[in-house]
């Protein structure tokens, strides 16, 4: 196992094994999300309540999930890469970046489009809404911050500052939105809490969930496969990689 | 050459900064127009009628607050940059966070206390009861030492960037949430005649939370900024 | 069918939501397939500017 990590943090061997990897995440992903998505839209039964205008759940709150758990990882990766100067978890932070900022742009949008039917408003300053666009504006934080910096390698650095500032300013952020949001509002029930979950609703759920996974660490392999060439574009094996495409 | 101790490193910082600052007295002014500016701006675009104004005025001050605080972030390492002390105080043997607590202080007196003094009358201004005035003075006084703070970090991070303004409030203003909601909050309940400990100490955890994390996040981001 | 696709008169925001989702998905898919292919032609040109030169 440790000769595996070992191995892995040669930028060559990771670019080979994760090409290798990628088809079968990739295929797992449709998998998980085929199953998802027709156990979401055909099995699951239509809620009481909210009709099937829920059915937006399978997609709103896996890409809620993953918006925050895109950021822990780009913060723990960017730790690691600060503490160890392992250059794999740089790249693995900073390509997280996009992948996450996408997920969180879901999660606002699809958020909103449901809160349209619920609310009657496309836009409610909701606490879970409020702190997901925080959430958003963090992540192109870090986007333009990486775009800013000329260097790359003290871009990946800087970045993954931010991301640790980020990440102990989350729960804060959260905490104070979500106390914001109570004293102005009053106790309203958040729609999107899973509305008494069922458990045929909650399997699609869960199976959306893992296709989403699967998907951000095929789009995070690939990114950080595009970070790599272009960071050993002068070692012998990237040129030999050239040649033979060519 | 003999080298000084922390603490002696620590007050020749500060007083270098607040000396360079005194010779540059028009700079400090600008800000606190802005200020005063910004706060102006809201009776004329909204409209003045006073419940209105009492109601929304400690977001607007707050508000006006943050950006006057974002706007003048970034003169902290600005000159410090440009001529090379910087780099000099980067090789100093001293922990580095502590110095940057002596630089983030030294452009708190000169920016953020500044601040406090006007802010009384913009209350006035805005039509707030003496309470909620002398809550806003009270947030104000906790509220913009952790504005500094977490906004150095974002400085240190862009510091070398030639189009660093527009990204450091990119940065910065997310992290500034917290402030604002807990600090304007406060005001606004102490203008309702309600008790406000609890937004204090809340203010209060945040003031303590910056001061121990924040230095040592500016250090690193200037360590890489200048590497 | 219809009646799966109608989603209890909210087939607009249900499918407004499926479908952005889609989107971005192949946006992300995408967007690194793309860069790749750019660098890979960019370092095959830089390595060919390079073998002239030396030439």
């Amino acid at each position: 196992m440790l000769k595996f990590f070992h191995r892995m943090a040669s930028p060559k061997y990771f670019y080979q094994f994760t090409g290798k990897l990628i088809p079968w995440l990739g295929i797992a992903c449709l998998g998980f999300m085929l199953a998802g998505l027709y156990d979401g839209l055909l099995v699951a039964p239509t809620d009481y309540q909210q009709g099937d205008s829920y059915r937006i759940m399978f997609v709103h709150v896996p890409a809620a999930w993953m918006s925050l758990f895109i950021y822990m990882v780009m913060a723990t990766a960017g730790a690691i890469g600060l503490i160890w100067h392992i250059k794999l978890a740089e790249v693995m932070a900073i390509s997280s970046a996009h992948v996450g900022a996408s997920f969180t742009f879901l999660a606002l949008v699809t958020g909103s489009i449901w809160g349209k039917p619920m609310w009657g408003a496309w836009w409610v300053w909701d606490a879970r809404l409020t702190s997901e666009l925080i959430l958003l504006f963090l992540y192109l934080g870090v986007i333009a911050l990486y775009n800013a910096v000329e260097d790359k390698r003290t871009a990946a650095r800087a970045t993954s500052i931010l991301a640790l500032v980020g990440v102990v300013n989350i729960p804060i952020i959260h905490y104070s939105v979500e106390w914001w949001n109570t004293l102005h509002q009053g106790p309203t029930v958040t729609k999107f809490d899973a509305p008494s979950i069922d458990l045929k609703m909650l399997i699609p759920l869960l199976l959306m969930a893992v296709a989403f996974k699967l998907f951000y660490a095929v789009v995070v392999l690939m990114r950080a496969r595009c970070e790599i060439l272009q960071r050993e574009r002068n070692s012998g094996w990237v040129k030999e990689l050239v040649r033979a495409s060519s | 050459m003999t080298t000084a101790n922390l603490s002696q490193a620590f007050m020749i910082l500060l007083r270098r900064d607040l000396t360079l600052a005194y010779r540059r007295r028009s700079e400090m002014i600008n800000p606190l127009l802005f200020f005063v500016l910004v706060t102006a701006l809201f009776p004329l675009g909204i409209g003045a009628d006073p419940t209105l104004l009492r109601e929304v005025g400690p977001g607007i001050i707050w508000v006006a607050a943050l950006l006057a605080a974002l706007l003048s972030l970034d003169t902290i390492f600005r000159s410090d940059f440009d001529d090379g002390s910087l780099e000099q105080l980067l090789l100093s043997p001293h922990p580095l966070s502590i110095l940057m607590i002596a630089k983030v202080f030294a452009h708190w007196l000169i920016t953020g206390l500044p601040l406090l003094v006007v802010a009384p009358l913009l209350g006035v201004l805005l039509d707030l009861p003496g309470a909620a005035i002398r809550t806003l003075l009270i947030t104000l006084a906790l509220g913009t030492p952790v504005l500094s703070l977490i906004g150095t970090i974002g400085v240190a991070l862009t510091v070398g960037l030639r189009k660093g303004g527009m990204i450091l409030s990119l940065l910065v203003l997310p992290l500034y949430i917290p402030v604002l909601i807990f600090a304007a909050n406060a005001v606004a309940t102490s203008g309702a005649g309600l008790p406000v400990e609890a937004h204090l100490s809340l203010l209060t955890a945040l003031l303590v939370l910056a001061v121990s994390l924040s230095p040592a996040a500016t250090a690193a981001a200037l360590r890489i900024s200048l590497s | 069918m219809s009646e799966f696709f109608h989603m209890g008169g909210y087939a607009f925001y249900v499918w407004l939501s499926y479908g952005i989702t889609l989107v971005v998905l192949l946006g992300n898919l995408l967007s690194p397939m793309l860069l790749k292919k750019r660098l890979l032609r960019e370092l095959a040109r830089r390595e060919q500017r390079a073998r002239r030169s030396q030439t």
